[in-house]
């Protein structure tokens, strides 16, 4: 297994959220987590990205044989974990290409690795960002700022295809985007689909899994995977509410 | 509270020491400690200088003597004791040096841990280096070319040598010796400096750069720079600085005066890196520097940039006198306050002459429990038809014991003049941390990366070999205590 989540029990504040979440997600799965408001669905991916504010109270998560939780957050980025953010942040003064390049740069150090030189760098990030419909002028502006919603995410998806992580955690992509911004989006994610890469969709709506298409969906409930299942699962959630799921599970 | 993650981790991260905290061992030739008008007497005759110069400078003292440490400034320092220092010192040096291997070894070896290229790399990067030591300038280089171009770079003592009657003309001109206390002060005791002349119609062949440098302990370091650019003239000229680990505060009043005539243009950008203190707040420069440019003439412009990042006081206000038609001052600074240092910076731009403009960007910068002011004068005079100026204030925080304070002073007395303000206070989020962290970005590089965006319209305005020397001192300079 590439990610094993174990029991996970986890605070934010003094509000238990996660209680008791366990998961296995192979290299090149395509996993789902759909839950109502409150289940826990950003508390997950933030805390398998290491973002201040949460504690975790039981449980294991081990990433590639490692123990994720002891890992400080940009070592899980270049140890190649990567969230797409529901809210992608705003950074004035800093370009997109500049960011880039520091995260390239900083991740390839944490590896020791060798950093990529500025025209092969350059070169890849035209390629990607041409797969996604952006134009130059739209790497060069501060990170995100300014941006549509529909923007913003295929930022996120242009980060993703030039950071090439192992896993690729997607919390609420599809909130905010119109049905051509998600088809772009959701494209772009696509692409990037590999044998050696793995996702984890976290999203409220079934809309997302018509694009993207889930080997496996989870329901998430009150801090606990409560059922899984294949797509025909998203399907049947959309059909009959989470109400009608969640109890019978 | 949203920001306390942040502040942990900043708080965790072991501070960088101040990198260029060492003293070079030499033995120096000190005029006693203390402050009279026969130590005025002992620094003007050590430089050999004309009877008017010693009048000018026990003139200054007299004066010196009736006035009164201004306090308005946002800063808290203990009482100095001007009777408890050093107004005089040199470096035991050969009197006259050739080339560098007459220099002083243990000076090359200093110049060499400053990152000082006074070698064959500066003549390829085109860059005159006049070194002041201490107080005394031990090495000039690149006479020649500028010399053909005829412009006149050398140490203000030089300068009284050789060229008296162009100093006599313009010192104290723009910044008379009557101006405020440190200027007179400085007016009475200055050691040395820099000055520049630069011809009518001359394009001064090479950025000019003199890096000073404060070694002596308890030595209070009074440098007079004078640069003149005649009509249609142009000069860019770079200072940048450096000083050793003291727990001592050490006192620093420098006079720079700047004179542009018609059509002329004068560039003065400065990279500021003294001792700013450890992290407890202990030791560091006093910074009181009086800068002024004169627009004398029309159409002339002056402009100011300057990337602040040491120093336990800062009290420095690089101004500009719009005396000339259409003459156009600018400001751009970037004021970085850490730990317990405190910054009051800013600018005046005084409009005097019609269809005058100036323009103002500053970004302050403040971290760990320092304290960050710009004050700022933008006034038109009656006859300053149609002035224009464009303020830019922002200010950066970091951490929740800092403070930016920003405090404009704006008079117009025509009303055909268009002031414009704009003033922003931001935070570096959490949000905006943990961003870059979840892309492996680790939390100082982050916060280096996101200063130096908020600084970028700054930097921009920086010579290039200075800029990226400058990008890498913010990140130095806020290793430790930011988040």
């Amino acid at each position: 297994m590439m990610l094993d989540i174990r029991d996970l029990h986890a605070n934010a504040g003094n509000k238990a959220i996660l209680k008791g979440l366990t998961l296995s997600i192979a290299p090149g799965q395509v996993h789902a987590i759909m839950g109502p408001n409150g289940s826990g669905k950003s508390t997950l991916s933030h805390v398998l990205a290491g973002k201040p504010g949460y504690e975790v109270t039981g449980g294991t998560v081990t990433w590639q044989g490692r123990d994720l939780l002891s890992m400080p957050a940009e070592e899980r980025a270049a140890a190649g974990i990567f969230l797409a953010m529901q809210y992608p942040v705003e950074i004035p003064g800093v370009t997109t290409i500049n960011f880039l390049r520091a995260a390239v740069n900083a991740q390839a150090r944490l590896r020791g690795e060798k950093e990529p030189d500025a025209v092969t760098f350059l070169r890849r990030v035209k390629e990607e960002r041409e797969k996604l419909n952006m134009s130059d002028e739209m790497v060069k502006r501060p990170v995100n700022v300014g941006f549509s919603g529909g923007e913003k995410k295929r930022n996120e998806v242009l980060q993703m295809a030039i950071l090439k992580p192992a896993l690729a955690i997607l919390d609420e992509t599809d909130s905010g985007l119109d049905i051509d911004a998600l088809k772009v989006v959701a494209g772009g994610i696509n692409a990037l689909r590999a044998p050696d890469r793995s996702f984890l969709m976290i999203t409220h709506y079934q809309r997302l899994l018509d694009y993207i298409a889930p080997d496996f969906v989870h329901v998430l409930a009150a801090g606990r995977i409560v059922t899984s299942g294949g797509p025909e699962l998203a399907r049947r959630l959309e059909a009959e509410g989470y109400d009608g799921i969640v109890k019978v599970a | 509270m949203a920001d306390q993650a942040t502040i942990d981790t900043v708080q965790s991260q072991a501070g960088e020491r101040y990198k260029y905290g060492f003293v070079t061992d030499i033995e120096s030739v000190k005029a006693p400690k203390g402050l009279n008008a026969d130590i005025v007497r002992y620094i003007s005759a050590k430089k050999n200088e004309p009877a008017w110069m010693l009048e000018w400078r026990l003139q200054s003292f007299e004066r010196w003597l009736a006035m009164r440490e201004p306090d308005w400034a946002k800063l808290n320092y203990p009482r100095i004791d001007y009777q408890d220092a050093y107004y005089y010192s040199e470096p035991k040096a050969k009197p006259k040096l050739e080339s560098l291997d007459e220099v002083d070894p243990k000076l090359l070896e200093t110049y060499k841990k400053l990152g000082i290229p006074l070698t064959e790399q500066k003549l390829l990067a085109g860059v005159a280096v006049d070194a002041v030591f201490d107080s005394v300038s031990v090495a000039t280089t690149f006479k020649g070319k500028l010399a053909e171009a005829g412009v006149i770079f050398c140490p203000i003592s030089e300068a009284l040598q050789k060229h008296p009657d162009l100093v006599r003309k313009y010192l104290g001109t723009v910044v008379p010796n009557t101006d405020n206390f440190f200027a007179t002060l400085n007016s009475a005791v200055f050691s040395d400096g820099s000055f520049v002349y630069v011809p009518p119609g001359v394009r001064c062949p090479m950025e000019l750069s003199t890096y000073f440098r404060i070694n002596e302990a308890q030595t209070g370091q009074f440098e007079r720079t004078l640069i003149i650019a005649d009509k249609g003239s142009y000069v860019s000229y770079l200072e940048g600085c450096t000083a050793p680990m003291r727990d001592e505060n050490q006192l620093h009043a420098a006079v720079v005066e700047l004179v542009a005539l018609e059509d002329a243009e004068i560039k003065y950008s400065t990279v500021q890196n003294w001792y700013p203190g450890d992290e407890n707040g202990k030791g560091g420069i006093f910074n009181f520097v009086t800068k002024r440019g004169d627009c004398r003439g029309a159409r002339s412009r002056i402009s100011w940039t300057q990337v602040e990042t040491g120093s336990a006081i800062t009290w420095k206000y690089p101004s500009c006198i719009l005396r000339g038609d259409h003459s156009v001052g600018e400001f751009y600074s970037i004021a970085i306050a850490n730990n317990f240092q405190q910054a009051d910076t800013g600018t005046k731009m005084v409009h005097l002459g019609r269809n005058t403009s100036s323009r103002i960007i500053s970004k302050g910068i403040s971290a760990g429990r320092a304290q960050n002011t710009y004050r700022g004068l933008v006034s038109a005079h009656a006859r300053a038809e149609n002035a224009r100026n464009y303020t830019q204030c922002d200010s950066l925080l970091i951490g929740n014991r800092c403070g930016a304070h920003t405090v404009p002073y704006v008079e117009a007395r025509n009303p055909t003049v268009q002031f414009e303000h704009e003033a922003t206070t931001s935070k570096i989020s959490d949000d905006q941390l943990f961003y870059c962290l979840s892309r492996g970005i680790p939390a100082e590089e982050a916060v280096t990366l996101i200063v130096n965006g908020f600084c970028r319209e700054v930097l921009q305005h920086l010579p290039m070999e200075f800029a990226v020397e400058a990008q890498k001192l913010i990140g130095v300079s806020l290793e430790g205590s930011v988040g």
